[in-house]
Formats: structure tokens, sequence, C-alpha cells
């Protein structure tokens, strides 16, 4: 089997299962809109401050629920034996993590985006900030999504594997956090941000080449 | 180089070689370390500016240097582990991470204790401040992952990816975060020039930054020595050399 096989088959199995199974991409969703709610009522409902936290406070939010749903992301392939099976019969990995990296942008990246929206309204954002709010959840989900399967497959048969996971792959989110931020800022402020998003784009390049491969070696190992 | 590099890979050759090392490099350090404190700290001149605590500088900045000097040596046995597939430079990596951990700690705590007279904090969120505690969770990381797991070679080999994936990381992280200072805050404490220093300052910091690395290495050669053991214990040699050193005590 090609990769490109390998891609096909997972990418359409794992939508049907999203498909069935909708808590895998409702529950990140409610948790970031739930982290959303929970700011303006802990540090107060003040709409300028609210404007000034604002892009600090989507991007963790971001960041947190895209790590909610990592942890499962090959735990259920590893526990039923499919990994073991595709090692087994040396079919290419790197199809297979593909496809699960972009089966996890959709069930937990796409849906921020969707209703990225709404934060306008919560925390009070203008138009300008909001399309840099999309524009840089574009660029950054997917690099959160390649990050985290990375973490989840480091993890995959580790015995505390929650926790673990957001001590692996938190300290590699802070660029991404930075950036994505600050050009959400720019934004609020009508500046220029397109440098920023430059950035995110390069770092997406530079991860998307690269992760796919240490994906595929972690699980390997976890199996192996 | 590799079939001279090659017998090393073994961990009974290994073994004997870090025996040899250590016991030159642990008296080594420690003479440096106490040639170079005792001299930073009571015998160079006090600072105009700083008085006497500018004298932290000698246990600061050789923990800071080192502590990515540890990181950097550590990245490199994963990648030898990772595409050679040595043994050995798995187990070096847990070797290496907990002196590293141990040196960034040492470099935030002292670094703390410096600010706290000189800039009138214990913390500022700057961008060398920032790199350092970020390094601290890559080590903490590194060091947790190959703790976690019921196969001890899983964990690792986790580790190994982990600390090349780190040291891809380590860089964008350091840039973004200088980016991200200057961003955030104009100019700060730390942005007068760096006045060069003295050299009856500068020897006693430079042996220093010397002891510091002889300490690594013979604590590595320890640690490592205590990995292949633990890792081997069922092997002959290793019974025997237990053994030996029974006899020996006895």
């Amino acid at each position: 089997m090609s990769h490109v096989a390998v891609f096909r088959a997972t990418l359409k199995r794992e939508l049907k299962l999203l498909a069935r199974q909708k808590a895998d991409w409702v529950n990140p969703l409610l948790f970031f809109i739930i982290i959303l709610t929970l700011f303006p009522l802990g540090v107060g409902a003040k709409p300028n401050l609210l404007r000034e936290i604002a892009p600090g406070v989507i991007w963790i939010a971001a960041l947190l629920s895209v790590l909610l749903g990592a942890e499962r992301q090959f735990r259920q392939d590893y526990r039923d034996g499919v990994l073991e099976q595709l090692v087994a019969a040396r079919a290419p990995l790197l199809g297979y993590s593909l496809a699960k990296i972009a089966a996890g942008w959709i069930s937990s990246g796409l849906p921020l985006i969707l209703v990225s929206p709404l934060l306008a309204l919560f925390l009070g954002l203008s138009a300008e900030a909001l399309l840099a709010v999309v524009l840089t959840l574009l660029l950054g989900t997917p690099l959160l999504s390649l990050l985290s399967a990375l973490g989840a497959a480091l993890t995959l048969s580790a015995d505390k594997g929650g926790i673990l996971l957001a001590l692996v792959i938190l300290p590699l989110y802070i660029p991404l956090l930075i950036f994505a931020s600050a050009a959400v800022e720019q934004a609020g402020f009508g500046l220029n941000y397109q440098a920023q998003l430059a950035v995110l784009a390069a770092m997406l390049c530079v991860a998307s080449a690269l992760v796919p491969i240490a994906v595929q070696k972690a699980l390997k190992l976890n199996v192996g | 180089m590799f079939k001279w590099l090659d017998p090393y890979a073994k961990p009974q050759v290994l073994f004997a070689t870090l025996l040899w090392w250590q016991r030159w490099l642990m008296p080594l350090a420690i003479v440096v370390l106490l040639i170079g404190t005792i001299w930073g700290l009571g015998f160079t001149p006090a600072d105009y500016q700083q008085g006497d605590s500018y004298r932290i500088i000698h246990v600061h900045v050789p923990s800071a240097i080192w502590s990515m000097g540890v990181y950097a040596w550590m990245a490199i046995a994963a990648f030898i582990a990772l595409v050679w597939q040595v043994k050995t430079a798995q187990w070096a990596i847990g070797a290496m991470a907990p002196i590293g951990a141990v040196y960034t700690l040492i470099a935030l705590f002292t670094g703390a204790a410096w600010g706290k007279p000189m800039w009138g904090t214990w913390w500022v969120w700057d961008a060398r401040l920032t790199s350092e505690l970020i390094l601290l969770f890559l080590f903490l990381g590194v060091m947790a992952l190959q703790n976690a797991f019921a196969d001890r070679q899983t964990g690792d080999k986790a580790a190994a990816v982990l600390a090349v994936v780190g040291v891809v990381n380590l860089p964008i992280i350091h840039f973004s975060v200088e980016w991200w200072n200057t961003l955030h805050q104009g100019a700060t404490i730390t942005k007068f020039a760096k006045p060069s220093m003295d050299p009856s300052m500068l020897w006693p910091l430079l042996i220093c930054i010397l002891g510091f690395a002889l300490l690594f290495g013979a604590l590595t050669c320890l640690r490592l020595r205590t990995a292949i053991l633990q890792h081997e214990a069922h092997r002959p040699w290793v019974r025997q050399y237990v053994e030996e050193q029974q006899h020996a005590r006895v």
C-alpha cells in the first residue's frame, strides 16, 4: 500500500468515527467556550480589560482545548491493536500519521475557527481583531494539532498519560502562543500584523515537514 | 572514526572507560571549583557599582552557560541514539537530564537572588529569564517522559525523540521569547551596555565555568555508570563486578 492509499483509508475511517462519536469534537469545543466564559467571571467584565487580555485568553483556551482532545488521538488504535497490525504489516505509517493529524485538526481545530465569531461578542473584539483571530487560528491550529499528535504519540504507552502529555508539549507551544497573540493584539490596535502571520506560516511549514516523521518514529517505538 | 568509536558502544567497555574518566574528573572538578569560587568570592575586588553582591556571578554565569551546554550534549546523545541505535547513548540522556535540570535551577535561583538587590525584584519576565525557565520545563519533560513507561527501553527512546525535537525548537523558543519581550516592554534594566570585565574578575569566572564543565563530566560518568549497571544487571560481567566490589569492601 502506498502512503496516499493509507492516508485516504485512515482519513475516511476517522471522519466516519467523528460523525458517529460526536463527543470527540463537541467536547473540546465546549471546553473552549467554557474557558472563555470563565475568564470574564474571574478577572472582571470591564470591556477595556477584556479587550486587552482577549488575544492571550483566546489562544490559551485554544491550546488547552486542542490538548484535551490530543490524548485520545492514538489511544483507541493502540488499545485495539490497529497500530500493531499496521507496524506488523509494514504499512506506511507516515500516511497514517498524516491522516490522524488531519482528522485531529478537523475535530479540534476547525470547530474553534467556526465558533470564533462568537468570541467577538464575548470579549468585545473589533472586526479587525476578529479577522486576525480567524487568520491566526487558521495557521495556528494545524500547528497545534501537529505538536499535540507528537505528544500523544510519544506518551502513547505511558502509564500516566494526561499530565505527562501537557508537560511534554506545552513548552513547544510557546512560540506559537507568542506570535499568534501578538498578531491579534496588533490587529486590535489597527496595526499591520503580516509579519506575525508570516512567522506562523513558516513555523507551520517547518512543522508539517518534520513533525510527521517524528510522530511516525514515536508510534513505532511505542508499539515495537 | 566509527571503527575507533564502535567499541565504546559496548556497555562493558564504556563502563571501564567511564570509571577511568571519573577518577580523574571528579577530583579535578572539586579542585577547580574550589579555586574558582574561593578566588571569586574572597579575593577579587568588589564591583564599583554592585559592591560585593556581584560575586554571585561566579556561580550564576557558569551554571547558566552549562544548563544550555548540557542540553546540547543531551541532544547529541539523543541524535546518536536515534540514528545509530546506540543503547548507551540512550542511557546517557537519562544520565544528563537531571544534571541539566539542577544547573538550570541553580541559574534561576542565583539569578533571582542577584536580581533582588540589583533590580529590586526576584523575577522579571525578561527574555533570558523566560528562556531559562522554559529550558527547565524541557529538561523536566524529558525526565518525566523517560520515567513514565513500564518498559524502560520505550521510555529511553521516547526521551531521545523529545530531546531532538526540543533542540530543534529551542532556537525558535529563544528568538520568539526575545521578540515577545521587546514587543511588550521597551527598555528594561538589563538593557544597559554590558561592562567589559576586569581581568581580575574574569579569571576566577573562567575557572568556575571550567569547574562546572568538569563537574558535569564527572557527574555524567557517575550517573551513566549507574545506568549501565542498572540496565545490564542480568549480565555476568555486572555480577562479577558487584562481587568484586563486595570482596574489596570486606
